[in-house]
């Protein structure tokens, strides 16, 4: 017993220590969220908050559920692959009430152009047109069909 | 009420069960998602876009990204002969509004690439975090825990890609999920889903239907800076060495 004559300072300490690592894991138990660690170094429940963030476009698949009539009109023609926000925009909302929340009237003249502008910088083979030479101020649904935009008449590209 | 020793103790693990689960929270939004069954990314052919900016705008709309930030941008590329190595990169406004029109050609092409997270499988983004908010999801997704970031930036400065920002009023690092709300619902993401020539494919390795397979083995198709070996898993098809 010799060797632990003076050894009560040293046993103090060591109590203190011992009660600061309890504090410690006390502690950690009530600060870290219980899914972290869950598949990895962060936070898993956070997975699912980000997966709950409400989506505003629809999709095409909720608008051809409805909207049969235009997806026969685009079946063939040139925008056939162009889904139907693209042009119209997020309507998550009117898929979701679609009595009380209608959609505006597009203005083609603004939105053929956002495509269709030509360009150099745009692939050769993407059809493009200098809209004030080629229509001269008639808006664009005067001749084409904006779901299915080839000419009736049969000579459009 | 009359309870026998039996019944409590039979009792006592149930109400245990039971307490465990009311601690466990809500489940998680997409109940029929698993995540393990899937590996995200996505496909851009260059020879398709046509620099429209739809894209832009619908990830702005779906995700309530701050005006001057972005998620995704497109940049128009003009490489002339004489210096392949320096070309001359614009993107207005991310690309938002469309490209200014190019009258007749100047020597040398122009293209434009659309660019967004690249979700890496060894992201340098998620290995500087210092306090693990920002991770690799299960099915390969780079995703922001953003109650947990304390905005230090260290993410921003580790991309490679330039594809985090700090988001103005919420003072954290924000980034594209890749539509995660929308992903794990079966929908495409918002930028796929506008983009009216197909220039943007969601792509899911792990799904063997997936038109991907067939793609990559077919095309040229290149990541972006393969040589910071961060797994990048944005494929590019055709894409321009000068390109950074």
């Amino acid at each position: 017993m010799s060797a632990f004559r003076d050894a009560g300072h040293l046993l103090r300490f060591a109590g203190l220590f011992v009660l600061a690592f309890i504090i410690f894991l006390v502690v950690r138990k009530v600060v870290v969220p219980k899914s972290f660690g869950e598949y990895g170094h962060y936070r898993g429940a956070s997975i699912g908050e980000i997966a709950a963030h409400p989506a505003h476009f629809a999709g095409h698949q909720a608008c051809d559920a409805c909207h049969t009539d235009i997806a026969d009109e685009k079946k063939g023609g040139k925008h056939a692959h162009v889904n139907c926000e693209a042009c119209h925009g997020a309507l998550g909302k009117h898929a979701d009430d679609p009595a009380s929340v209608t959609p505006a009237k597009l203005d083609t003249a603004v939105l053929c152009v956002r495509c269709h502008a030509a360009s150099v910088a745009k692939p050769k083979n993407f059809p493009q047109v200098d809209a004030a030479d080629h229509a001269n101020g008639v808006p664009c649904e005067t001749c084409h069909k904006p779901h299915n935009p080839a000419l009736e008449a049969g000579g459009a590209k | 009420m009359n309870l026998s020793r039996r019944q409590l103790m039979i009792l006592l693990p149930a109400a245990a069960i039971a307490w465990e689960h009311v601690l466990a929270g809500t489940p998680e939004a997409a109940p029929n998602y698993t995540m393990s069954e899937h590996w995200w990314s996505m496909l851009i052919d260059i020879p398709k876009c046509i620099g429209c900016g739809n894209c832009v705008r619908a990830c702005q709309a779906e995700n309530d990204v701050p005006d001057g930030r972005f998620r995704t941008w497109v940049e128009r590329y003009h490489v002339s002969d004489e210096n392949m190595m320096y070309p001359e990169v614009i993107s207005p406004d991310g690309g938002k509004e469309g490209f200014p029109s190019v009258a007749k050609a100047d020597a040398g092409k122009y293209f434009f690439v659309p660019k967004l997270c690249n979700h890496c499988a060894d992201s340098p983004c998620t290995q500087v975090c210092p306090v693990g908010a920002t991770f690799i999801a299960p099915d390969g997704v780079v995703l922001v825990d953003q109650k947990y970031c304390m905005g230090c930036a260290y993410c921003v400065q580790a991309c490679p890609y330039g594809c985090r920002y700090i988001h103005p009023e919420k003072k954290v690092a924000d980034k594209c999920t890749l539509c995660y709300h929308r992903i794990t619902k079966g929908l495409t993401t918002a930028c796929c889903e506008a983009c009216p020539t197909g220039a943007r494919q969601l792509v899911d390795l792990k799904n063997p239907n997936d038109p991907i397979h067939e793609f990559l083995r077919t095309h040229a198709v290149q990541v972006l800076k393969p040589q910071m070996a961060t797994g990048a898993k944005v494929f590019y098809n055709e894409l321009d060495g000068s390109v950074r």
